[in-house]
């Protein structure tokens, strides 16, 4: 049995961490009504620019002079995983979820015979994925100098893919993030990036006839690399918004249990303090008594 | 005798409303948007967007740096990468 001062010393102290798990989870909802809004203003961009790119691409598609980006290789033997994890912990299984995710797809692709390489953003993912392939681990994209990933992060993201794209380093890349669907639920989704798959919305053609300046190739020539920037843009939107979600029930469910463990220890605490008080009782009549 | 204009940034929705007149710097050369004005698609250069707001008046420039113009039927839409304002 614990002495009174241990069992004190340990109510302060979970006391202390609840205190610090109630905090981290107030400023994770905080954040995430940030990075909710966030996501919110990036939405007509991203609609915008894929309407343009599915009538775009519709058109030159199956042509052999439509861009590389959108052709690919011609081969599909090296992959590039593009794995977005955040920069901080306290936030529950999520890293864990979109590590697992990332290695499943990993080792999909190596039973197919494919070579694999990892690209990473974020510092979380770091640790996991080089442990599991010491070897296939390449760049890694740093950005926990930044306080909030934005538009110049995916835009320097984008551009180190393309140009190990150009540069011939691998076929196909993937990019794995996690969506948010609410604080409860983030989901890990691997999506792939190049060759940029043809948008399957159907293009309207809206009844007249539109005019390109300059061409159509042109354009979607200058519109793939900007395409392939707003979708890593959104999936950091994505995993800053799902960091904070997942952070916020982790340190809920953290917070509750705190509340739990003090109260156990609060009852422990007063029954041996009832206990020593009942002893020295017996002890003081006892001695009484032989008088 | 209004164009709907719409400025948007991958961050955000800059602009939205009811305009006289846009010109727009595409990479081929500037060219004023008025309402009605025939579909086009367009890649801009990095320069000044000048919107007028009412026929005769005092343009306001806003920088945009990257990005392309579209011209359909809901009225003109500039998706930039920057603005500058």
């Amino acid at each position: 049995m614990a002495s009174l001062k241990e069992l004190k010393g340990r109510i302060n102290s979970v006391k202390s961490t609840q205190k610090i798990t109630k905090a981290k989870q107030m400023v994770a909802a905080a954040k995430l009504r940030k990075a909710q809004a966030a996501a919110e203003a990036a939405r007509p961009y991203a609609t915008r620019l894929a309407a343009v790119m599915a009538s775009l691409a519709g058109k030159v598609a199956g042509q052999d002079n439509a861009p590389k980006l959108l052709r690919g290789t011609g081969s599909d033997q090296r992959h590039l995983l593009v794995v977005v994890n955040t920069d901080k912990g306290l936030c529950g299984g999520l890293n864990s979820n979109i590590v697992r995710a990332a290695v499943a797809k990993a080792r999909e692709l190596m039973a197919a015979g494919k070579t694999v390489e990892f690209y990473l953003v974020g510092r979380k993912g770091r640790a996991p994925i080089r442990r599991v392939y010491p070897n296939a681990v390449g760049a890694n994209f740093d950005t926990s100098t930044v306080r909030e990933p934005g538009f110049a992060e995916a835009e320097a993201i984008a551009s180190e893919v393309i140009g190990m794209f150009d540069a011939g380093k691998f076929d196909v890349a993937h990019l794995i993030y996690p969506i948010f669907r609410s604080a409860l639920v983030q989901e890990p989704t691997v999506q792939q990036i190049v060759p940029v798959p043809a948008p399957t919305t159907a293009a309207e053609t809206g009844g007249a006839v539109v005019e390109y300046e300059p061409s159509e190739e042109e354009i979607l020539e200058e519109l793939l690399p900007r395409y392939l920037k707003t979708q890593i843009f959104g999936a950091l939107l994505e995993v800053a918004a799902s960091e904070q979600g997942a952070s916020m029930t982790a340190m809920d469910n953290a917070t509750r249990n705190a509340g739990d463990l003090i109260n156990k220890l609060t009852i422990q605490y007063n029954r041996s303090r009832q206990a020593a008080i009942t002893t020295e009782l017996i002890e003081i009549i006892a001695g009484a008594e032989a008088l | 005798m209004a164009l709907h204009f719409e400025l948007v940034t991958p961050e955000r929705l800059v602009r939205s409303e009811e305009v006289h007149m846009v010109v727009v710097p595409g990479t081929e050369g500037e060219f004023g948007v008025l309402e009605g004005h025939a579909p086009v698609m367009s890649t801009i250069r990095d320069g000044a967007v000048k919107v007028y707001r009412t026929s005769g008046s005092d343009f306001e420039s806003i920088e945009v740096r990257g990005g392309f113009a579209e011209v359909g039927e809901n009225g003109l839409t500039i998706l930039a990468e920057h603005v500058e304002s």
